[in-house]
């Protein structure tokens, strides 16, 4: 028996840029959940890439709590379905440490997005999150980033930056960093940026023998290296970077 | 080597460049002095190719090929070096990687193989040997955080590693202080004095061309070549300046 599920509708931020009408028949209860015990390390990926697993659908919502003194990281790189969304909450205990490496890349008409609900529940704990976005045709690129800092959270240290590149007319990338804050002695940084190629520095690679092709792969890869510059395995980190550079030199 | 005949260019439909001819031989180097928005780094942007620099009349040959008919990168593979008077930066790139792709696709372009990364690395440490620059900076990305001196400098090392055929250097020597200024002096000397190369080097001061001794000197005045001359041109201009030079 079919279950009617009820959609999200636009006027909820955290689905506001969304295509909901994606969501039909997705089951939006479905949390993978996450507990990483006191001062232990966990870290995983996720890579939504081109191959014939890959739903025009892509829901994936984590709920992870990170214990006292613990740390998470989480890498991903979104470069395929129509939808693709990747919604994180996060609780933090005290002194435990966030990290989030994030790419979206894409173009046509499709979303990209990432979620994020980073809850600074105990003191001292950090968290840093890094979204880069690089989109054409008329893709979009979202990061809507929330982080809430409860009122003994001191000495919270988070960090939240977000940088859209758009390489053709048409394609838009949305930021909406969220900061809730209701203890006095935190650090809360967050910055988001959107613009395009740099003209002069593609003329400078031409003009010492970089086609415009491999130019702009260039460009985009040192752009998009910031999203994943904290992973120190540099092999796993090389191969997901080379499945969003192979998607955006495909495409163009 | 390069030949510019009656060569017109404006910017956002501003004229700056009015027939402009100038001939460049192989084995030559030509310094190219005149006062401030005389049309100098306009003349090197155009020789590069760069966008929005829109030629309206005249022509440039470069080694027989009709040089404004080709792309930025393609200029480059046919031997033609453009050093910025503002060298850009590029985060996130570092210098080995930009100059080792950069010579790859020239060298590809030129139907030769690529060099090896151990090729490649010990080209690029002799260059920068040569210029003195730390070898440690190539592994920083391109010209970040580097100095206005350093920046020179690096232009010079990639000049080294690409070793062009022409090379035209805008105010190569501004951000120089003395010593490096003679190092970089030595360096195009190193690299480019040759039978078969050819320079032209845009500059305002003479002491850059007491290192690089040219074998001519023109005025470019208004958008055009209004006088041309020996090494001795240039030290009548840093006495007398443009006007009475010009006024003679």
């Amino acid at each position: 028996m079919n279950s009617v599920i009820e959609l999200p509708t636009r006027r909820e931020e955290a689905w506001r840029y969304s295509r909901v009408e994606r969501l039909q028949g997705e089951n939006l209860d479905d949390w993978r959940i996450i507990d990483i015990a006191e001062g232990e390390s966990f870290r995983d990926t996720l890579l939504i890439a081109d191959g014939p697993d890959t739903r025009p659908t892509e829901l994936h919502r984590w709920r992870v709590t990170v214990g006292e003194g613990a740390r998470c990281e989480l890498f991903a790189v979104l470069s395929s379905a129509e939808y693709a969304r990747l919604e994180i909450e996060v609780t933090l205990k005290q002194g435990a440490h966030f990290e989030l490496g994030g790419i979206t890349v894409g173009g046509r008409e499709t979303v990209r997005e990432f979620v994020t609900r980073v809850v600074h529940a105990e003191p001292e704990a950090t968290s840093n999150q890094t979204v880069r976005s690089v989109h054409w045709g008329h893709g979009t690129g979202n990061f809507l980033g929330n982080i809430d800092v409860v009122r003994h959270a001191q000495k919270t240290d988070a960090a939240q930056d977000f940088k859209g590149l758009l390489l053709e007319k048409g394609a838009s990338v949305n930021a909406v960093p969220q900061l809730e804050i209701f203890a006095d002695d935190v650090k809360c940084a967050h910055g988001a940026s959107v613009g395009q190629l740099d003209e002069t520095a593609r003329f400078y690679m031409g003009a010492r023998g970089l086609s415009p092709d491999l130019a702009r792969r260039l460009l985009v890869q040192a752009f998009l290296g910031d999203a994943l510059v904290a992973w120190d395995d540099e092999g796993a980190r090389q191969a997901m970077m080379q499945v969003a550079l192979d998607k955006v030199d495909k495409a163009l | 080597m390069l030949k510019i005949d009656n060569l017109h260019a404006e910017i956002d439909g501003k004229k700056i460049l009015n027939g402009l001819s100038l001939t460049v031989p192989a084995g030559e180097v030509h310094a190219i002095m005149g006062p401030n928005g005389a049309g100098k780094s306009t003349l090197a942007y155009v020789l590069g190719g760069r966008p929005g620099y829109e030629v309206t009349q005249g022509s440039v040959e470069f080694n027989g090929v009709d040089l404004l008919d080709l792309e930025p990168h393609e200029r480059a593979a046919a031997g033609l070096f453009l050093g910025f008077q503002y060298p850009v930066e590029i985060p996130g790139v570092s210098n080995l990687q930009f100059l080792r792709e950069a010579l790859n696709s020239q060298r590809k372009a030129r139907g030769q193989e690529p060099l090896t990364g151990g090729e490649f690395l010990k080209l690029a440490k002799d260059k920068a040997g040569l210029l003195k620059l730390d070898p440690e900076m190539l592994k920083r990305h391109v010209n970040v955080g580097f100095s206005g001196g350093e920046k020179k400098r690096a232009e010079m090392v990639q000049m080294g590693i690409l070793d062009p055929k022409f090379a035209v250097l805008d105010e190569t020597d501004s951000g120089l202080d003395i010593d490096a200024l003679r190092v970089v002096g030595e360096g195009i000397n190193a690299i480019m004095r040759a039978p078969d190369k050819a320079v032209l080097l845009i500059t305002h001061y003479q002491r850059l061309l007491e290192v690089v001794k040219p074998d001519k000197v023109s005025i470019l005045s208004q958008g055009r070549i209004v006088q041309t001359g020996g090494p001795e041109l240039a030290l009548r201009l840093e006495s007398e300046g443009y006007d009475a030079v010009m006024a003679a």
